[in-house]
């Protein structure tokens, strides 16, 4: 069971070749052996969402899956979102509405966002928020996320 | 000084553009060459004698340095008390491992040291436990226990009074008696605690990485701890996933990894899972209060009898007895109290240890004193509005000063206008509409209520913050602070401060915290002080540095310091249109130490300011609240939410807002949804976000903000009170009353939280009489 295999993780479109237990989950292969941080372990049981990141598109808890699971696939991390120094429409619009305020389940947010977004450009309100409350938040108690996605999601129908 | 209107403005926060790229720093984030990864072996037993503990097949395992129980440390002290030490309290201490009896489940009994966090977990799970178990005691009003030999769990009896309780319970008119109880939740950051300890041998310093709150005393408590001198200590705060009061205090495992790193002579890494964090960092907030309260026929208190017993869990930790103490000193929040009496059972239980949590000793006494004046409304028919009108203390008697004391100092309320805020919150919040609205649709058959409660809240701990203003010879300025930054904003605060004061703009300041390596002397983020204290000394200091460029640039510039001002950056005449102006980098280049300009003035561009403060501030506000309650499945919705909080001065309203709002999420946890609860031998039930359960999206509505500064403090320049615990404070307090009114059972909220299971229990309660008709 310990013993390391060879896998190629491929994050944001870089490859990255790495070595590892096959227990090794991908929140940690993603920080530890491919060196992105942005991705954040806060309970390793996938109940608070801020290891979220997408995986073909979809948005995933990393820390419920194995980093062996996911060779070949496409990873994107918070890392991934803004185009160079440019900052992707949602980090943008954390910005604007106070979205965050430690900052520690931010990434999972706005790979959660990006991934309802991307699928469901049109998502009404209530749908929305039911989707958001499947991660947590401690500081913001969730109203500037709400407004930030939503205006996000708003920009998006004007498009 | 020109009026430039940064303070008091909305500005986004230079803290965001890293931590929105995945840029940011925290605990985990930190790795050194080298390093090893620590797992800490816990308790399973509530409490029980430590028989033996077989560590060989940990030890054998491959990737495992070195494993610790008691006995490999004997020299290791006892978490300390961050205000220095108390003999009475000193035996009540938590050691770092635990030697001869464990007294909770999560009491660190062993610490492995590894290659690998994996292995480390691996080995953790092979070091062999013998217990043999001992009763528990899981409640902090049941009779005490014996803590050690001859040592009650009844730690303490805290207590504070004045006048005469008997005279004044005799000549009452009407006497008040509840049984009122706050449930054990706590902070719950969603960065779990991490700690990174070095020992650079080359320098002969100790470095803690992962540090928070309050990183100058606790390299002071360090020291003490450690034996070493504190100039070889240094401590280092990066991103810090939310405090809450419980992230930053120091623990077994700040201790263990610093030992180690000096011992194993290699870095070491500890960071906890939230398994751990769940059972291991500091709960917070059980009390059950026996109260009591004599008032006149009008209403009014004549006074208070305060009994409480305090669950401390199983150790005293680094706060003492803070949150009691508190509760006796602050009970009496915004109203006139003759007479009071505050007696404190401060006992240990077999729990995990709890400490400060956001709000602490408010969130608990503003629910019951609330409670209490409900119940005083009801019984002489008085309305909530008008029973806490009739009692408030007046604008005209601030400065008041109680004869009580809370964090060490005695209390002052510093000014305030209660009366006036709850005018405008029952405006805001169209009151009379909304009693009317309720009155109609419980008619129609819906459980729905209204509610209000007020506080007052303190901020601004001192006694005394210093802060650095350094610009270089690029212009750009950096501010070193003593404070710390938990996520709410510090950076940006303290910039907007530094950009009013000094004339530049606030994004070309860079804000320097947490690092006492780089500043001597802090207070740190705790107690809402850091804007208070922080601000203030900012302020100081930029006034200083200020004050230097001007002498300078009228030299440089050939003109009366009178005709110049700082805009931008840039030293500049008032009195002509366009001339010459100076930039405050050239400045900083005349006063370097070789500089033929600088005329004996001190080298550079900088100045330290300190800020110091007799009292603490006592910033207050209203909240209000309407509930539904769905009588099938016992669930509280939280219709609408009101805070009205005077602030004295808002540096940044956007973020007194988020403080807020944020804070009112975590109070309806803990009226609503967060406990932690316990088996009857002392195992935790509520271990996984899956049973300790985190107000998300779904639940927390939008709160309504009244944000007034009709009270400024007189107690520092700025003027400014604190934010952080103002949305918790009263939340429990609020809801409690309003589900009251919702099901038509006045004072049938005597727990905090109120789960579906008590509600449903409570309502069955009303059924059984109705089905006896």
């Amino acid at each position: 069971m310990n013993e390391k295999v060879d896998l190629t993780l491929t994050v944001n479109g870089q490859r990255h070749a790495i070595r590892v237990e096959p227990r090794k989950t991908l929140v940690d292969a993603i920080r530890d052996d491919c060196g992105q941080t942005g991705t954040h372990a806060g309970c390793e049981h996938g109940v608070c969402g801020a290891c979220t990141i997408l995986l073909d598109g979809e948005p995933v808890r990393s820390c419920l899956m194995f980093a062996i699971q996911c060779e070949g696939r496409d990873i994107r991390t918070v890392e991934g979102l803004a185009n160079g120094n440019e900052l992707h429409p949602l980090q943008q619009s954390f910005i604007d509405h106070h979205a965050l305020q430690c900052g520690f389940c931010t990434p999972g947010f706005l790979m959660l966002a990006a991934g309802v977004l991307r699928k469901r450009p049109d998502i009404g309100d209530e749908e929305l928020i039911d989707l958001l409350s499947s991660n947590l938040c401690r500081c913001t108690g969730y109203a500037n996320i709400i407004k930030a996605v939503k205006a996000v999601r708003d920009g998006l129908a004007q498009a | 000084m020109a009026e430039r209107g940064i303070i008091g403005k909305s500005l986004p926060r230079l803290e965001d553009p890293p931590l929105v790229t995945g840029r940011g720093r925290f605990a985990a984030d930190i790795n050194f060459p080298h390093q090893l990864h620590m797992r800490i072996v816990r308790s399973a037993m509530a409490h029980a004698r430590i028989v033996s503990i077989d560590a060989e097949a940990a030890r054998a395992l491959p990737g495992v340095v070195a494993v610790w129980t008691a006995a490999d440390i004997p020299d290791a002290s006892p978490v300390d008390f961050r205000e220095g030490p108390n003999e009475k309290l000193a035996p009540y201490r938590q050691h770092v491992l635990a030697r001869e009896a464990v007294r909770y489940v999560g009491d660190p009994v062993a610490a492995v040291f590894a290659e690998s966090a994996y292995v480390a977990e691996d080995a953790a799970d092979l070091v062999a436990v013998e217990y043999e178990e001992l009763p528990v005691v899981l409640a902090a009003d049941a009779p005490p226990g014996e803590f050690s030999p001859g040592r009650s769990t009844e730690a303490t009896l805290v207590r504070q009074d004045y006048g005469d309780i008997d005279a004044a319970f005799a000549a009452a008119h009407l006497v008040v008696e509840l049984d009122l109880s706050v449930g054990r939740h706590t902070g719950v950051p969603m960065e779990t605690r991490g700690a990174i300890g070095r020992y650079d041998a080359a320098r002969d310093v100790l470095e803690l990485h992962g540090a928070a709150k309050v990183p100058h005393k606790n390299r002071d408590s360090l020291g003490r701890m450690l034996g070493r001198d504190v100039t070889g200590i240094h401590l280092y705060e990066s991103h810090v996933g939310g405090g809450f009061g419980v992230r930053g205090e120091l623990y077994p495992e700040d201790i263990l990894v610093l030992m180690a790193a000096m011992r194993l002579g290699r870095p070491v890494k500890w960071i906890e899972d939230r398994r751990e964090h769940l059972m291991a960092t500091n709960h917070s907030r059980q009390q059950r209060h026996r109260i009591r309260a004599a008032v006149d026929a009008e209403g009014r208190l004549l006074a208070i009898d305060n009994e409480f017993f305090h669950d401390q869990g199983a150790y005293i930790r680094t706060h003492g007895t803070r949150v009691a103490d508190s509760t006796c000193g602050l009970l009496p929040g915004p109203y006139r109290l003759p007479v009071y009496r505050a007696r404190g059972h401060f006992r240990l239980t077999n729990k995990t240890p709890a400490a400060t949590y956001r709000s602490p000793s408010r969130y608990e006494t503003n629910f019951v004193r609330e409670r209490v004046m409900d119940e005083i409304g009801r019984r002489l028919g008085l309305s909530p509005v008008d029973v806490r009108r009739r009692n408030f203390l007046a604008k005209e008697e601030m400065p008041f000063a109680r004869p009580l004391a809370a964090l060490g100092e005695n209390v002052v309320y510093d000014s305030g206008d209660y009366a006036l805020l709850l005018d405008k919150a029952l405006a805001a919040f169209r009151w009379d509409e909304v009693q009317a609205d309720m009155a109609r649709r419980r008619a129609a058959g819906e459980m729905v209520g209204a509610a209000l409660a007020v506080f007052v809240e303190k901020s601004g701990l001192g006694p005394t913050d210093g802060a650095r203003v350094i610009v270089d010879t690029t212009g750009a300025v950096e501010v070193v602070t003593g404070g710390a930054s938990v996520g709410q904003g510090f950076e940006t605060v303290v910039a907007q401060v530094c950009a009013e004061t000094l004339g530049v703009d606030y994004d070309r300041i860079r804000v320097t915290h947490g690092r006492t390596d780089r500043i001597e002397y802090g207070l740190g983020a705790h107690a809402s002080r850091a804007t208070v204290m922080t601000a203030n000394a900012t302020a100081a200091a930029a006034a200083r540095v200020r004050a230097k460029a001007l002498d300078v640039a009228a030299e440089m510039m050939q003109a009366p310091i009178e005709a110049l001002d700082i805009v931008a950056g840039r030293v500049v005449r008032t009195d002509i249109e366009s001339g010459p102006s100076v930039a405050l980098g050239e400045i900083a280049r005349n006063l370097a130490p070789s500089a033929k300009l600088r005329n004996g003035r001190e080298p550079g561009l900088s100045s330290d300011g300190w800020f110091d403060t007799e009292h603490q501030t006592y910033p207050y506000g209203v909240q209000m609240a309407v509930v539904k309650v769905d009588p099938e499945t016992g669930g509280v919705a939280v219709e609408r939410m009101l805070v009205g909080y005077d602030i004295g001065r808002a540096i940044n309203p956007m973020l007194v807002h988020g403080q807020i709002a944020g804070g009112f999420a975590q109070g309806l946890g803990g009226a609503l949804y967060e406990e932690f609860r316990y088996s009857e031998t002392g195992d935790p039930l509520s271990v996984t976000f899956a049973d300790y359960l985190i107000p998300t999206a779904s639940e927390v509505p939008e709160v309504e903000i009244l944000l007034t500064e009709d009270a400024p403090s007189p107690c520092n320049p700025l003027g400014i009170k604190g934010a952080g615990e103002s949305g918790i404070a009263a939340v429990g307090a609020v809801i409690a009353s309003a589900v009251d009114e919702a099901i038509g059972i006045p004072g049938a909220i005597t727990e905090l939280p109120i789960t579906p299971q008590r509600l449903k229990r409570i309502l069955a309660g009303i059924r059984r009489p109705l089905a006896a008709e």
